[in-house]
């Protein structure tokens, strides 16, 4: 590898710049946004929305005049305080850990035994899952609201719950089917010949082995609750908000002084667990969108 | 694995998806062939003994209420619902169509349409999103694997973000700095030399927004994608090419390329997939009066404060469904042959 390069391979050094510059530009535009709003968070409405200079949001001279200083926290007390979206995230929290826990396990037994059953049901279902998958969330919303309003099961946490797992589980299964596919049959196998049930099987052979695929999938079925509108926005009632439908309700108000800074507020609120997410599994995640593309 | 494992293994899923996906998608047909109950009204007549009479019409509140509770899905409409003026429009259609002397000025009537403006945006944001998102996304994807390898893992960090933000949250992001008082849409005023320059106030200049941000958002899921497939292109076939004299282009268009086909035709895909339920950007955005797409005017009839149009709501519901199907035929038939040969 040391020899070096004869010069037909050898890339110039146009062509290198210009990546460079290129991949600079994206950097720039993917990160500035976050970075913008992250910054404009602790100013007042009348900077960071400056109708004199965009110059404003960086100095902030009138969050110095009404607040005593560059940087404010009226924003994120106006949220988390007095909008109560502490509420919010609180209901965010559960929703979120008990849809991704929920699903993950109907979705890992359920594509275990997809990828080890030969029937021809199996094929069916793979691609019923597939056309669920396809359709938006909204045409079936449309679908709850009646009988859920009938059953009395409306605006409730558990409702949403349900309904998230549900809509998560073509998501999960293929995920999951293609994980064990690639697990070797011979290791569970063996077990059923040393006397071992199904169950049995599953969890002395297959469960050891299973973590890297249940976190990848696992992480995709959190994002999906976490940023959920449809169905949040649509099942839940007032008091039982999550984060994302709260910060569409800021919007209405959107015309009182400083209502707006709350809203900026808990979207950057919002965003710090997306982006913790991505530092620490940047991986799974990786692996996650390319496993479905590699296969086919 | 014998049918009886395979069920009780298989059971929770199932139920799951046949409660909440299948049954919900019979429901909303039975129910697109509702509609609400009109007002039951009372016509009163009063006299006076010198003024003449006026007749009066007010709402029966109790027996409106009584109807409505004694049957909730309210009055039998067949297809009523799908051919009316806010759906598919049959009569306005061959009315606009008749009438109209050129395409434009049929077209503009049936942006008019609640049902065909909504189509129009769908249709619009689906096709162009998808390409540039896929064709930028790629750009990245050559121009990473060209620059030096330490770049690369914050590249990819900083990608994740975009794509992986929640949408409502993402498009409000993009919203503050591109309105009139953000950063960028104070830059575009600079540009344009036009102090009123706002990227609210004409549906073309929403239309260019709402592309721009779909395109911010979808670009990441091609790059990570056709990366991973960049890194299995064939060396050998690469310094074929270049043996054989092929230039940079080249062995882009025909060495590269031809080995992504497969991954390109599934992140098309996908993202027609997830383009075509375009919905929470034109809230974020406030952009209804110059934009709606099928899954917002769903939405819109579901969030209503008085009664929702549970009746309209399914009807579109339902078109929606039957063009995703055809949208998607092609790939559940490529993913049905992939599957029977055993290769998925």
């Amino acid at each position: 590898m040391s020899m070096p390069l004869p010069a037909v391979l050898r890339r110039p050094a146009w062509l290198t710049t210009l990546a460079m510059g290129f991949v600079i530009l994206w950097l720039i535009i993917a990160a500035f946004p976050f970075a913008w709003t992250v910054w404009g968070s602790f100013k007042v409405q009348t900077d960071f929305f400056s109708r004199d200079s965009w110059w404003n949001a960086i100095t902030g001279p009138m969050t110095t005049r009404t607040t005593g200083g560059p940087f404010t926290t009226d924003g994120y007390y106006g949220a988390w305080v007095t909008t109560e979206f502490w509420r919010a995230a609180l209901n965010t929290l559960i929703v979120t850990v008990c849809v991704t826990s929920i699903s993950l396990s109907f979705g890992t037994l359920g594509g275990y035994a997809l990828a080890r059953s030969t029937h021809r049901y199996r094929f069916w279902i793979l691609v019923a899952a597939l056309f669920f998958r396809a359709m938006p969330e909204v045409t079936l919303v449309s679908g709850y609201l009646f009988p859920f309003f009938a059953l009395n099961i409306w605006g409730h946490l558990p409702t949403a719950i349900i309904v998230l797992v549900a809509l998560n589980q073509p998501f999960t299964l293929w995920m999951m089917y293609s994980f064990f596919q690639g697990i070797p049959r011979d290791l569970d196998e063996s077990a059923l010949v040393d006397g071992c049930n199904r169950f049995q099987a599953f969890r002395l052979a297959i469960m050891p082995v299973m973590w890297p695929g249940v976190i990848t999938t696992g992480l995709f079925s959190f994002l999906l609750a976490y940023n959920d509108f449809t169905v949040t926005g649509l099942v839940l009632s007032k008091d039982n908000q999550t984060m994302v439908p709260k910060i569409a309700s800021y919007l209405g108000t959107i015309q009182d002084e400083g209502a707006i800074m709350f809203a900026v507020a808990a979207v950057v609120s919002i965003t710090i667990p997306i982006f913790l997410l991505v530092m620490f599994f940047q991986r799974y995640l990786v692996s996650g969108l390319t496993a479905g593309a590699v296969k086919g | 694995m014998p049918h009886s494992s395979f069920f009780r293994f298989m059971a929770p899923s199932l139920i799951a998806m046949l409660l909440f996906i299948a049954l919900p998608t019979v429901s909303i047909f039975v129910q697109s062939l509702y509609v609400e109950h009109p007002q039951v009204l009372i016509e009163t007549e009063t006299c006076q003994p010198l003024g003449g009479c006026v007749k009066e019409t007010t709402v029966d509140v109790a027996a409106t209420a009584k109807l409505r509770s004694e049957a909730p899905l309210g009055q039998f409409n067949g297809l009523g619902t799908y051919v009316d003026r806010n759906h598919l429009a049959i009569n306005s259609v061959g009315l606009l169509w008749s009438r109209s002397g050129s395409l434009g000025e049929f077209v503009s009537g049936m942006m008019n349409l609640r049902f065909y403006r909504a189509l129009a945006f769908t249709l619009f944001y689906c096709f162009l999103v998808t390409p540039l998102a896929m064709a930028l996304g790629f750009g990245i994807a050559l121009a990473v694997n060209v620059v030096p390898r330490l770049m690369k893992g914050p590249v990819i960090f900083f990608s994740l973000v975009p794509m992986l933000i929640t949408p409502l949250v993402g498009a409000l992001i993009l919203f503050w700095m591109l309105n009139s008082d953000g950063i960028l849409g104070v830059a575009l005023q600079v540009l344009f030399n036009d102090p009123g320059l706002s990227t609210q106030s004409s549906a073309p200049l929403t239309w260019i927004m709402l592309i721009v941000y779909g395109t911010w958002t979808n670009a990441p899921f091609s790059f990570i994608v056709f990366y991973a497939g960049l890194q299995a292109v064939s060396r050998d076939t690469l310094e074929a090419a270049m043996i054989d004299g092929a230039s940079r282009w080249e062995r882009v268009r025909y060495v590269v390329l031809p080995s992504l086909k497969p991954l390109v035709l599934f992140v098309l895909l996908v993202q027609l997939m997830d383009n075509f339920r375009v919905f929470e950007p034109i809230i974020s955005f406030n952009a209804s009066a110059n934009a709606t797409s099928l899954a917002f005017d769903i939405y819109a009839s579901l969030n209503t404060q008085t009664s929702q149009l549970f009746g309209s709501a399914a009807a579109t519901s339902v078109i929606t469904i039957a063009f995703i199907a055809v949208l998607i035929v092609p790939i559940l038939a490529r993913v049905a042959r992939e599957l029977q040969a055993g290769r998925v």
